[in-house]
């Protein structure tokens, strides 16, 4: 537990993002490179739905980053409540706006490809509707950190909800196995395995890992941006302190 | 290229232009926040605010 909380301390992680940051950016515009090439040149149509499987390769991954991140909040929300850790505040501040990037390029990556594919933008069918129910979660813990102006009990209503609002994940996940939607069932992450071909899964699989590659670099970026503006905060109350004590002086 | 991708080449491309611009629009705004609170930090530092006795000028 010691070594936890010194591995969390924000100038350790500084430290360490400032290193790591590079490498993670470099690595996913490498693997998304690779992806898309692959995408684009190399994987083949689909039989039914033709060269709109395209979209999938874009949409699978952004939809998958949207729910790691929300869980990756929750974690960090239990950081908050139970150990009050200011760096698990900051991780889960600085996720919100990206989960809610993902949750939207997953949303409207969808409505491109369920116009030539199902005929229509949108259905309420449970597994689109969780999906924006999870994008306007985002956006309502952002909306909510934004309103309360002092910063740990900000923290604070933000992990109560972000808790409340995993009962969503589930929800979203097995939606498709639990009621009758128009959404396809899972076909990568499924217990026996994947039912795409090799040569449409080896894009899709390197295109996910370099957007989550991606989507951590812009996390430590975040994180590092966050680290900074609490440090601003604390010295422009320290400085506006000094100054006050200076006025006192030269009135006396 | 675009007559490669079918009938539907407009619903392709409108898929990735879409998640291109959300993904540049995201990174960069990360990227200038965290330039901005550098330079508020730097600002801050060079006026001896890090110190809690505070300079006297």
């Amino acid at each position: 537990m010691a070594s936890l909380t010194e591995l969390a301390n924000p100038a350790r992680f500084m430290r360490l993002s400032s290193v790591l940051l590079p490498w993670l950016a470099g690595a996913a515009a490498l693997l998304l490179a690779i992806g898309f090439y692959l995408v684009w040149f190399v994987a083949p149509s689909d039989y039914q739905q033709g060269e709109t499987i395209k979209i999938m390769y874009i949409h699978v991954p952004a939809a998958w980053l949207a729910l790691m991140l929300y869980s990756m909040m929750a974690l960090s929300a239990l950081g908050v409540l139970v150990w009050r850790h200011p760096l698990a505040d900051v991780a889960q501040q600085a996720a919100a706006p990206i989960g809610a990037c993902f949750a939207l390029i997953c949303l409207l990556t969808g409505s491109f490809w369920g116009k030539p594919m199902w005929g229509t933008y949108w259905v309420w069918d449970a597994r689109l509707t969780s999906m924006l129910v999870l994008f306007l979660i985002y956006l309502g813990l952002i909306a909510l950190r934004r309103a309360i102006d002092e910063p740990s009990r900000a923290g604070r209503a933000v992990a109560i909800l972000t808790l409340v609002g995993c009962v969503n994940i589930p929800i979203i996940k097995f939606s498709v196995d639990w009621w009758s939607t128009l959404h396809q069932p899972a076909s990568v992450l499924r217990l026996s395995g994947p039912t795409i071909h090799s040569s449409m899964l080896w894009p899709l699989v390197i295109t996910a890992v370099g957007f989550t590659l991606l989507a951590l670099a812009l996390h430590c970026a975040a994180m590092q941006a966050e680290i900074l503006r609490r440090r601003v905060r604390t010295l422009t109350i320290f400085e506006a302190e000094r100054l006050d004590r200076l006025s006192l002086q030269a009135a006396q | 290229m675009m007559d490669g991708l079918g009938p539907h080449a407009g619903f392709i491309l409108a898929a990735y232009l879409a998640a291109t611009v959300i993904l540049a629009g995201l990174a960069t705004a990360i990227l200038l926040d965290r330039r901005a609170q550098r330079r508020a930090l730097a600002a801050l530092e060079e006026r001896g605010a890090g110190r809690r006795g505070g300079a006297s000028s």
